[in-house]
């Protein structure tokens, strides 16, 4: 699999990372070599095989629908680099 | 008070219940080597005030005869894990001036012990790397050098380097480290010390800034298997806030330690034995480790691992997509670096704060995983993946259910590397973690404890995997192979 300029800019957009233009093609570049490197996993016979949706074999635990925590929103908003009155601010996103 | 630095976690807890010495004078001898060795760049952020009062308190309640397991002891915390206060960077620009509201549930189970705090430890950029050179916050350095090149310098492995690097250069008793690939378990072979990655689910994950989450696990790294055994107990247990995190008891590690290995079977698997890229020195070590168990009174037997091979092509897709989903939290809104112009769109703002904010490695393995994920590509990628690691689960289910009790194989396929080699391909950075992330895949314990030194006079590490919530055999097997070993060699640095 090798992915071209265009792909890396389309991925890039779907993952909101800026990418400047002369970046694209290197980045091109190592990118296919991974995916190259990972089409090896096409070897491997998984007709018959269950993908792995969890680590440890056991039972999650449940607990109560309840607030357990909370009534803090200046600290919750404490690192935000723009907030006001306990609401984080961000640029219009409506006209 | 040098000395003070060399003792281990265990003989330091008898020394300050027996008041030979107190929990401050033990973080001033730290604090003080901290200063002398800050060229290893090994922490982000240092915080000897806190540790100064933390150790204040710990003294009090030694005095009431209310000291806990970990009462006094100065250890280092991975910048990965939120302490309430104290900056926490993940090794990234984007969390650059962030300091959490809250502490993790491993640190706050480490304070509870009474441990204190020298330092936020450096790492790998969101504990992406094998060398600790993704750091925004610059490389870490080895403490390490080999003997026929003494002034060049050498990583110390990653993602937990600053944590391996610290405690290898007494700077630190101990640190925690977290491990998703290989995290612990490489440095600690790359530093000379032990370090362990416990079981999926031993640790509660609540509050370490988050790469693969079904791989993440936090883990001990100190300088002997007794002394991760005593902070492993310090830092697992049941937290409600991470349900993957197993409601089951932790036992007393350390109690089982001593127990020997004889009639242990150990397996050997014959796929750790790679064509490429294998040292034969380490190949060597290996034999000498499978003898030192033989000679405890383990057996070993050969087992077979079949898909060993696909482990890390497996891991680079999961990884990379669990970490881009992760990662999307970062977009200069609730908290972090915010990168935006005046008339910019919320969309402008999202790409040019992530832009700026992650480093290179980051950004591939973001862009690796949101393809993956991407429409048309998951079935071909991600759900690929989880099939193949289904296999590799089943390759070591296998091998424990044929009466295997623990398998020891190298925990990387070299010794440490200079920083000044600039691997700069990513792929063969990756294959550092050969040996380790099969073991993360499948959720197992590992254990990596310092064997032998190469010809160039730099410690190799052995790794030990187990079953599942069994690292108490892991444990005694790591502590039979220690005691075998002898190994006491230090590095240069310290010998002045």
């Amino acid at each position: 699999m090798s992915l071209d300029k265009e792909t890396v800019r389309r991925i890039a957009f779907l993952a909101r990372l800026d990418v400047p233009d002369d970046q694209l093609d290197p980045l091109a570049g190592e990118l296919s070599g991974i995916l190259n490197w990972i089409e090896q996993l096409g070897e491997v016979d998984t007709a018959d095989v269950a993908p792995m949706t969890s680590v440890a074999e056991m039972t999650l635990p449940w607990r109560d629908d309840v607030v357990t925590d909370g009534g803090y929103p200046e600290r919750v908003t404490s690192n935000a680099p723009d907030r006001h009155d306990g609401f984080y601010l961000v640029p219009k996103v409506v006209e | 008070m040098t000395t003070l630095t060399d003792l281990t976690i265990a003989e330091a807890r008898k020394g300050l219940d027996a008041k030979e010495f107190t929990a401050a004078e033990l973080t001033e001898a730290h604090l003080a080597a901290m200063e002398t060795h800050a060229d290893l760049n090994a922490y982000i952020t240092p915080t000897p005030e806190r540790a100064r009062e933390m150790a204040a308190a710990s003294d009090a309640r030694i005095a009431k005869g209310e000291a806990g397991a970990m009462e006094g002891i100065p250890i280092a915390m991975k910048d990965l894990f939120c302490t309430d206060g104290t900056r926490t960077t993940a090794g990234s620009n984007i969390l650059g001036t962030f300091v959490p509201p809250y502490e993790s549930t491993v640190s706050t189970n480490l304070w509870n012990a009474g441990a204190v705090l020298l330092g936020k430890a450096n790492l790998d950029e969101f504990a992406m790397g094998s060398s600790n050179e993704t750091s925004a916050f610059g490389n870490v350095v080895n403490p390490w050098t080999r003997t026929d090149q003494p002034e060049r310098k050498l990583v110390p492995g990653g993602s937990s380097g600053g944590s391996a690097s610290a405690v290898a250069a007494r700077i630190a008793m101990g640190a925690t480290g977290t491990d998703t690939g290989g995290s612990i378990r490489q440095p600690a072979s790359f530093c000379g010390i032990t370090g362990l990655k416990p079981t999926y689910g031993r640790c509660s994950r609540w509050g370490i800034v988050a790469f693969a989450s079904s791989l993440d696990q936090a883990g001990p790294m100190a300088r002997t298997v007794e002394d991760v055994a005593l902070m492993l107990g310090a830092m697992a247990g049941h937290d409600p806030k991470d349900s993957t995190s197993a409601p089951i008891a932790v036992p007393d590690f350390a109690a089982a330690i001593e127990q020997g290995v004889a009639g242990l079977k150990v397996g050997i698997p014959k796929e750790y034995r790679p064509e490429e890229g294998f040292s034969p020195e380490i190949d060597a070590i290996w034999t000498r480790g499978m003898e030192m168990l033989r000679d405890a009174g383990a057996e070993t037997v050969d087992i077979s691992l079949p898909h060993t091979k696909y482990a890390l092509a497996a891991y680079y897709i999961v990884a990379p997509a669990e970490a881009s989903s992760n990662l999307a939290r970062y977009d200069g809104v609730r908290y972090g670096l915010r990168v935006v112009e005046d008339g910019d769109s919320l969309n402008d703002m999202y790409c040019k704060t992530r832009g700026a904010g992650f480093g290179a490695e980051v950004k591939r393995r973001i862009l690796i995983g949101t393809y993956a994920l991407s429409a048309g590509y998951y079935d071909a990628y991600y759900l690929k993946a989880q099939k193949v690691r289904a296999l590799i689960a089943r390759d070591f289910k296998t091998a424990f259910d044929s009466g295997v009790d623990v398998i020891l194989t190298p925990t990387t396929p070299s010794a440490a590397f200079g920083l000044d080699e600039e691997i700069t391909d990513p792929v063969t950075m990756y294959l550092n973690d050969v040996f380790t992330v099969p073991t993360s895949l499948a959720g197992l314990p590992g254990l990596s404890v310092p064997v032998a030194l190469t010809e160039a006079g730099l410690p190799q590490g052995l790794q030990l995997i187990g079953r599942p919530f069994d690292e108490d055999t892991v444990l005694r097997a790591g502590r039979a192979l220690e005691k075998a070993a002898a190994f006491t060699a230090k590095p240069r640095l310290l010998e002045g």
